[in-house]
């Protein structure tokens, strides 16, 4: 059996996708045949940041309407073995999603994965519930920020009441809080929440920070997953957090101001 | 933090912690009306709109809460009255 793990978040633009992208790439990485799946139907962009946007022929609308197979749709990523992506379809078709359809798709791929990635689209509506609902992990994607901090506690309720685990009334999803575009010198200036701040309004483990960093974009702009970029803090972020996920320990990393020098300092900036 | 920044007034706290007091309050708020069933928010209306026909009130002078213990649940209900001029 595969477990399912859905990033998730409500708030739109805090990260679900490269999240995806990174996570599912690392959990391939150290072994484990993994298979991330888009859930945003009619906005498809998880093909576009793992960079196979022109091998997309089949999507997941496509699978759960029979019109093809799961091996005709599944993408094998190009530089991770093991990692396989499952695009959205483009239709505009809101309903395009149905619960039994998802259902059949993930019990197939539960025969051949180890873990299901499942990149939610944002809001609390049927697309966003429809991808956290067979979840058994929930990676809450959560910026440093009012309005993504209250949306991500709105999840946290729709993950406790609206789930297959909630209403099966069996164990219930584990919730990991992933913290990202992450600034410590602002917070060191007491202008941007800090991470014991999340993490004491919403009262979830911690998997993660993701500091603010240029390698994200880049690598986006690339379409290569940024746990990739081995250089960057932002991938190296990304590699803990999956290393904590599989049940490792790692102390958290940059998450402090990194000393300046003395004239740096005296001069500000 | 340069050299400069000593000078500025140091008594406003930061926009950090006026942040996080918001949310604690806003998410505090939001959860306990996530455990209480949907009906309670239109009974609250209902209410409301029975003791107007009376009394003047606002809509925040009512509070309606629904507790649950072992083996009862208690709703509790609580209007202001406004003073007697």
């Amino acid at each position: 059996m595969a477990k399912i793990i859905v990033v998730t978040s409500g708030k739109g633009g805090v990260g679900k996708t490269t999240s995806s992208a990174a996570i599912g790439t690392g959990l391939a990485m150290k072994g484990h045949k993994t298979v991330i799946i888009d859930f945003d139907v009619g906005l498809r962009n998880l093909d576009l940041i793992m960079g196979c946007e022109r091998r997309v022929v089949y999507d997941f609308v496509n699978v759960i309407n029979k019109e093809a197979t799961l091996t005709q749709a599944l993408i094998k990523d190009k530089r991770t073995k093991d990692l396989f992506i499952l695009p959205a379809s483009q239709t505009r078709d809101k309903d395009a999603l149905t619960k039994e359809g998802v259902e059949e798709v993930l019990n197939e791929l539960s025969k051949d994965f180890e873990y299901i990635v499942c990149d939610s689209p944002a809001g609390i509506e049927k697309g966003a519930q429809m991808a956290l609902y067979f979840a058994d992990v929930a990676i809450v994607t959560t910026n440093p920020e009012v309005s993504s901090v209250r949306d991500s506690d709105r999840i946290l309720g729709i993950l406790q009441s609206k789930s297959r685990r909630a209403e099966q009334g069996s164990s219930p999803i584990e919730e990991h809080l992933l913290v990202t575009r992450y600034n410590p010198e602002r917070v060191s200036e007491g202008e941007m929440l800090s991470v014991a701040d999340v993490e004491e309004i919403l009262a979830i483990p911690l998997l993660g920070v993701i500091p603010e960093s240029d390698a994200v974009l880049k690598a986006s702009n690339q379409g290569t997953p940024v746990i990739l970029d081995t250089q960057a803090e932002a991938g190296q972020a990304y590699s803990d957090a999956v290393d904590r996920l599989l049940g490792e320990q790692r102390p958290l990393r940059f998450t402090d101001v990194q000393k300046k020098g003395f004239f740096k300092r005296l001069l500000g900036g | 933090m340069g050299i400069f920044d000593y000078f500025k007034s140091k008594s406003e706290p930061s926009s950090a912690s006026v942040a996080k007091d918001r949310l604690q309050i806003i998410v505090a708020h939001e959860r306990s009306r996530r455990t209480q069933p949907d009906y309670l928010e239109q009974m609250q209306q209902e209410i409301i709109a029975v003791i107007r026909k009376y009394v003047q009130i606002e809509s925040d002078d009512v509070q309606i809460q629904l507790e649950n213990t072992d083996d009862c649940s208690v709703l509790e209900l609580n209007v202001t009255l406004p003073e007697k001029n």
